[in-house]
């Protein structure tokens, strides 16, 4: 993460503008999640930070309240936390392993940045469960992270595909696809105490 | 013996252009074709049921050789080494799940579809997939009972996934290794056959493994008699490829050792569809009791009047 030089003399102004470049880094990085065009911005200028406040944004909706009893509940902040980043770290690895020319970092940004549509997802099904439950209640929210989750598993692959060889395309696609297909679980899965 | 000699010194340099090539070909779909040439290049031990041991034994022992010198090169501190544990291609990987989907008697997994290339890919991420698709599909279980009845009380239960993810991922890498180990240390009784290395006899289970993937799926089908069908017929299909790959390394071990090592096999395949079945998919007794703090479905033949339409969270 590039960070401004701050100049000695004026410490007050200084630490408003890396802050407001970074968001704007981060922003243009959203924006680049929801239109999937072949451009190399995420893999360029990889951060980490949006896939943080991503995955935080994440786990803190879907975990579970502490009143609810401890076995049979839904995941806890930590283990949502453990699956997105152990997640991540194992695809990037396998892909890497399977011979791809894509770099440990940049992998796990475009990885974490794809979980953009998924969150929007989760935001849609608490409104949506805010409204009475029934048939059509679900049926919303099924078609809502099915649809995320395909806009997931395209932004990702728009990124990701070109790294591979072509016979082992399929390979590496394959852990993305179950990935996303786990967290898409857990935002359907969630029912509000 | 001369002509003996002379055959073995021909075919110990197709042997060496053989193994030459072997980093750059793709050991894929022919696996129907039985070439001598493939066969006696590559593997390390003899292919009994195909003739010519004693032939078979001496170059591939020569290949073996060569080929070990060749592998030792990467020290395993290194990422190379476990690159060339991802070495294969999307058809590779689709060839050996067909092979561990259809056992045939002559055709033993790891001579004919692995070709002592072993990867780790099909293992893990089959392993991985069959505890995702056991938590979602045990989930979506207690969904569908709680919308026959809606006394039941839903909940994620999203411990389960660990739990399906240790005891899969501990199955596929410890009970090879206790394999292997066995058969290394009755390695002195066989002549002829060398035992299988510990990631051949990994890649074995993990694709093994695999069968019991659309198992798991089906087995949202609430009818009970209708499970236990899927649930042998996948087993069964499983424990026969294990057998057919065992088979040629144990048989000239003793009777009674090879009887009890197969039998051993197949008892803890079956000990892990079994256990899936009950912790996964438990099911209720007959009457309706009150939910107990452990989650259970109910059968689907217990004739309940329709209740409202339930979503997903309880009211």
């Amino acid at each position: 993460m590039a960070e401004a030089e701050e100049s000695p003399g004026d410490p007050g102004t200084a630490s408003p503008r890396p802050l407001m470049r970074d968001l704007k880094a981060v922003g243009k990085k959203f924006m680049h999640v929801l239109y999937p065009r072949k451009s190399n911005t995420l893999l360029r200028d990889w951060d980490l930070w949006g896939p943080l406040i991503l995955c935080v944004t994440l786990a803190l909706m879907l975990q579970r309240d502490s009143v609810d009893s401890e076995k049979d509940g839904g995941p806890q902040f930590a283990e949502v936390f453990v699956i997105v980043w152990f997640g991540a770290v194992t695809i990037t690895l396998n892909s890497k392993l399977l011979g791809g020319n894509i770099s440990f970092f940049q992998s796990l940004c475009v990885l974490g940045y794809c979980i953009l549509p998924l969150t929007v997802a989760m935001l849609i099904c608490r409104l949506v469960l805010l409204a009475d439950p029934g048939p059509v209640n679900f049926m919303v929210r099924l078609f809502v992270v099915i649809v995320m989750f395909a806009w997931s598993i395209v932004a990702s692959t728009a990124f990701l595909a070109d790294s591979q060889p072509p016979n082992r395309r399929a390979l590496a696609v394959y852990p993305v696809f179950l990935f996303y297909f786990v967290i898409s679980w857990m935002i359907l899965t969630f029912t509000p105490q | 013996m001369a002509s003996a000699d002379e055959l073995t010194f021909h075919e110990f340099e197709e042997a060496t252009n053989l193994l030459a090539e072997t980093p750059d070909a793709a050991t894929t779909s022919r696996s129907d074709q039985l070439t001598p040439q493939g066969h006696v290049a590559v593997a390390v031990g003899s292919g009994g049921s195909y003739g010519a041991e004693d032939e078979v034994e001496e170059e591939s022992d020569k290949a073996a050789l060569l080929q070990e010198k060749q592998q030792q090169q990467p020290g395993f501190w290194t990422f190379s080494y476990y690159q060339s544990f991802f070495d294969v291609d999307t058809s590779q990987v689709l060839n050996r799940i067909k092979g561990s989907l259809l056992p045939r008697p002559g055709h033993n997994f790891v001579r004919h579809h692995l070709r002592n290339r072993p990867d780790l890919y099909g293992p893990f991420w089959i392993c991985a997939t069959l505890a995702f698709v056991l938590a979602v599909t045990g989930n979506l279980t207690l969904v569908l009972a709680q919308r026959r009845d809606p006394s039941i009380h839903y909940s994620p239960q999203f411990h389960k996934v660990t739990v399906a993810g240790i005891s899969i991922y501990c199955y596929a890498w410890l009970v090879p290794l206790a394999l292997w180990g066995f058969l290394r240390w009755r390695k002195g009784v066989r002549e002829r056959m060398g035992p299988y290395t510990f990631l051949e006899t990994v890649c074995v289970y993990g694709y093994s493994l695999f069968v019991f993937i659309p198992m798991v799926v089906l087995w949202l089908i609430p009818v009970p008699w209708l499970q236990w069908l899927f649930g042998a017929l996948a087993l069964g299909l499983s424990a026969t490829g294990l057998v057919f790959t065992l088979w040629p390394v144990v048989r000239e071990d003793t009777r009674l050792v090879a009887m009890v090592l197969l039998s051993a096999v197949v008892l803890l395949h079956a000990l892990l569809a079994v256990g899936c079945k009950l912790y996964f998919f438990q099911s209720l007794p007959l009457e309706k009791v009150a939910p107990p703090p452990q989650i259970t479905s109910l059968p689907s033949n217990i004739p309940l009047p329709p209740t409202l339409p339930q979503s997903m969270a309880p009211s």
